[in-house]
């Protein structure tokens, strides 16, 4: 990080690393105990390691001048080795929790192994851990290749990396210690939130700045949609986290939102993550690197703009599907079922985008892994969406909601499409951020492939028939005019899918294990001092 | 080119221009499906014998929370005829009207618990809570022997005010009396277990949930929180005996 700062962007870093020692120590103070001292210790503890780092080489000399002709990668390094660690762990925690449903006393019972409060270190490690590193690199990447310019600051996507980092840990080990919000997918401590809030907004103005610089006088495609997942993402942070401290010295909070609005608010939030978190920020990714692993243009730009304002204005509307039934007012509901329908014209057309921009290159498809996990990738999200919008209509709602139907929906778009298209741009990148022609074990690419593809499947099919049993049992009348099952005989029936469930997601682990220890080869096996390297701006546009 | 063709294609050389267009494009479900629910008579509407939470009531929430209990349970019960059969009458929007946040959860991996107040005994809950399979040899519910421990009450005083002016309707007597209802909600012997019946209705329950009057633990304020479901208005049960089913 350090050898590729100015003298002055050094001294800026220091200074910030000061500050982020001062803040911890702060928190730290003021709490005295607890999750919120814990957390302000950590701050404290990185604030001064950066310091020592800073101040060590302040003096140390200058990068080249022309740097400013080169496009800055360093961070990005940074970004997919953090991609890579987040990725073990959260699908480590993943496959411990699924094992615990099935062998619930498998691990020492201490409050922190329990499954309710693995289970949020599982959505937030691979969600703002695995997913949200991988968006932030790549995003780092595609708009200065699609916008042939540097990024437009040095300090800033450090802050934004770190400051990133800082907040997904305080999040899971906030929940390890039974400090949450208890809103899925934003359970993290007011003060983090904050944080996320602060490293948002730099993350704005820095793609924003870089975009100004542009040699390109028309914005690709693949940047609306990164703009689309940061500017929506900011939105719906911040309403949905709005909430009193119960005291600055505390990690307690309660949302300003209650009761029904809180719920609207929330599956606002929550859907809206899985759109433009999960959803435009990877189509971004896919725009970028499919065209540029398969050799062929996006089939057709119209398309992309038609699906880009169907995604960005059809998804808002569809957080009430999470609400079926319940006491929010059913015109509500309807709106968010009349939606979810429609949303699946833009969905197919991106994902029919995709596979047709493969024309042409199956021989590709055939032979090149990685660019199999692309393909596969935006099968899985046209399956997804697809399953989703059906999901979404009331009368099977009535049946799939509260069952595991959903976890089976949600994973074939997370491992399915999420997962794969991370992988598929990571064996992109890796090998060209390293300087290397291919990976440091191609064969291996393939057998992650595999991996993937048979725990998707596993994990899948498992849950589908979990649900749809669950579903059933719950609502099936004996002859005498009572319910025929027990709540229990539900649990019961659901053993053997969740043991094929732990399986199938122990083989995508290990297939994501296999592909971090690859990544590390070829890290190993790059040039000397490839680090401080910048490439040169390419005279051509990337796509 | 058709003129929507030209303007975006413009559009795609303004990045504030994308920006505008983004937000625009992306803030109006929002809107329309979130403002009007903080006006409308269906969601606002608060019956008038639904009483908030008692502190230990409260502090049992807190855990509840803490311990990631909505990840495997739901507390709303849908308008259904085997849920209502099953769970009882369904859920009112009111009855969450004083939750921050709203536990509604999205995962039955066990049942429903909105209405589970005086279906079991604080003897069968706590037994459940130390070890599930004690009472349900089948069951996948994780164990929480610790919850026998001492219940840490110092910010409860400032929780019960946070939520006083988030609009939970608690008033000065109980906001001033935190420190003692919460103890003599589970010591019914004491000379303060009156006031829990005058500060918040003489349906609340007033007993020693672990069995131990002498130690204040989580499982007393678990166990009270668990009793406190679905008991806290009777609106829902009125409601359902009106329509003909
Ligand atoms: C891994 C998921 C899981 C978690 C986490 C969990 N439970 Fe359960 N719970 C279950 C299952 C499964 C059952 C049904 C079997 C049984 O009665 O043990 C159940 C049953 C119950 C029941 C009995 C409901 C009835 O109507 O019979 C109560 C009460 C309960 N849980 C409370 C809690 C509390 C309080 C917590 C948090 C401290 C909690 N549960 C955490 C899975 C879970
Ligand atoms: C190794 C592979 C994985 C395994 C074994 C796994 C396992 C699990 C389990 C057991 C749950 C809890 C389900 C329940 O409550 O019953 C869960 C929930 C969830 N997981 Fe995973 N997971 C894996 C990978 C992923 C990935 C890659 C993502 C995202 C990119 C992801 C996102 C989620 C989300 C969003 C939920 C919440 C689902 C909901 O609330 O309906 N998971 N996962």
């Amino acid at each position: 990080m350090i050898a590729t700062l100015s003298v002055v962007e050094r001294q800026v870093g220091l200074l910030l690393s000061v500050l982020l020692a001062l803040v911890g120590l702060v928190m730290a103070a003021s709490a005295g105990y607890g999750v919120m001292a814990v957390h302000g210790s950590m701050a404290l503890v990185l604030g001064i390691a950066l310091i020592f780092a800073f101040s060590g080489s302040v003096s140390d000399p200058e990068p080249p001048a022309d740097r400013i002709y080169h496009y800055y990668d360093a961070p990005i390094r940074f970004g997919i080795v953090m991609t890579l660690i987040w990725a073990v762990i959260g699908m480590a925690v993943g496959v411990w929790v699924a094992a615990l449903l099935y062998w619930p006393e498998a691990t020492p019972a201490a409050p922190w192994t329990t499954f309710g409060r693995l289970r949020p270190v599982h959505t937030t490690g691979i969600i703002f851990g695995f997913a949200g590193n991988a968006l932030i690199a790549t995003s780092f990447y595609v708009v200065q290749r699609s916008s042939r310019a540097r990024l437009a600051d040095a300090v800033s996507p450090w802050f934004i990396m770190i400051g990133y980092n800082l907040f997904s840990v305080w999040a899971v080990t906030g929940y390890l210690m039974g400090s949450t919000q208890s809103k899925e997918y934003a359970e993290a401590s007011w003060y983090a939130d904050i944080l996320l809030v602060v490293v948002w907004v730099t993350y704005f103005v820095l793609y924003m700045r870089t975009l100004a610089r542009r040699n390109e006088p028309h914005i690709y495609v693949a940047n609306w949609y990164y703009m689309a997942f940061i500017l929506v993402v900011a939105m719906l942070h911040i309403v949905n986290n709005i909430a009193l401290p119960v005291s600055f010295s505390s990690d307690q909070s309660f949302p300003v939102w209650g009761g029904v609005q809180d719920a609207m608010v929330q599956w606002w939030y929550g859907h809206n993550a899985v759109a433009f978190f999960l959803t435009a920020g990877f189509l971004g990714m896919l725009y970028y690197f499919l065209p540029v692993r398969s050799g062929r243009p996006i089939w057709s730009y119209r398309i992309s703009i038609v699906a880009f304002w169907g995604i960005v204005f059809f998804y808002i509307w569809v957080g009430s599907h999470h609400l079926h039934y319940t006491a929010l007012p059913y015109w509500v509901q309807t709106l968010g079922m009349t939606f979810s329908v429609m949303l699946l014209v833009p969905s197919w057309a991106s994902a029919g985008n995709a596979i047709a921009t493969l024309n042409g290159a199956w021989h590709k498809v055939r032979d090149d892994a990685t660019l199999r996990f692309m393909f596969v990738a935006a099968v899985f999200y046209g399956l997804s969406t697809f399953e989703g919008s059906f999901l979404a209509i009331r009368p099977v709602n009535s049946l799939s909601h509260y069952t595991d139907w959903t976890v089976g929906h949600v994973h074939s778009g997370t491992l399915g499409w999420v997962a794969m298209i991370i992988f598929g741009a990571i064996y992109t990148l890796v090998p060209n951020l390293y300087d290397r022609s291919q990976m440091a074990w191609p064969r291996a690419i393939d057998w992650h492939f595999w991996l993937a593809v048979s725990g998707t499947l596993i994990y899948v099919v498992s849950l589908w028939n979990a649900g749809i049993t669950q579903g059933l049992m719950w609502r099936t009348y004996g002859s005498n005019g009572s319910l025929a099952y027990s709540f229990l005989q539900s649990v019961e029936a659901m053993a053997p899918y969740y043991l094929l469930r732990t399986i199938g997601g122990a083989l995508f682990l290990a297939g994501a294990v296999l592909c971090a220890f690859n990544c590390l080869a070829t890290i190993r096996a790059a040039p000397r001092g490839v680090e401080a390297i910048d490439r040169p701006l390419s005279p051509q546009p990337a796509e | 080119m058709i003129p929507i063709q030209k303007l975006h294609y413009n559009l795609e050389k303004v990045s504030m221009g994308l920006v505008a267009a983004i937000i625009f494009a992306a803030s109006i479900g929002g809107i329309v499906e979130i403002a009007p629910l903080f006006t409308i008579k269906e969601t606002v509407e608060v019956p008038e014998d639904l009483r908030p939470l008692a502190p230990l009531e409260l502090a049992g929430r807190q855990i509840y929370i803490r311990e990631g209990c909505y990840a495997c349970h739901s507390q709303m019960i849908r308008s259904l005829s085997d849920e209502i059969d099953r769970y009882g009458p369904y859920s009112l929007a009111a009855e969450s009207a004083y939750d921050h946040p709203m536990l509604w959860g999205s995962k039955r991996t066990g049942p429903d618990l909105a209405r589970v107040g005086r279906k079991y005994s604080d003897a069968w809950h706590v037994k459940h809570l130390i070890n599930p399979r004690h009472v349900v040899p089948t069951s996948i519910m994780p164990v929480y022997p610790w919850l026998m421990e001492e219940l840490d009450t110092s910010l409860l005083s400032a929780q019960v005010s946070t939520l006083h002016r988030l609009g939970v309707p608690y008033d000065t007597s109980q906001l001033e009396n935190v420190k003692t209802d919460v103890l003599a909600q589970s010591q019914p012997d004491s000379d303060e277990a009156e006031g829990i019946a005058k500060r918040y209705g003489k349906d609340v329950a007033v007993r020693a949930f672990d069995g131990n009057p002498e130690k204040l633990t989580e499982m007393d304020a678990v166990v009270a929180y668990l009793q406190s479901l679905g008991t806290r208005t009777k609106e829902p049960y009125k409601i359902l005996s009106e329509k003909p089913k």
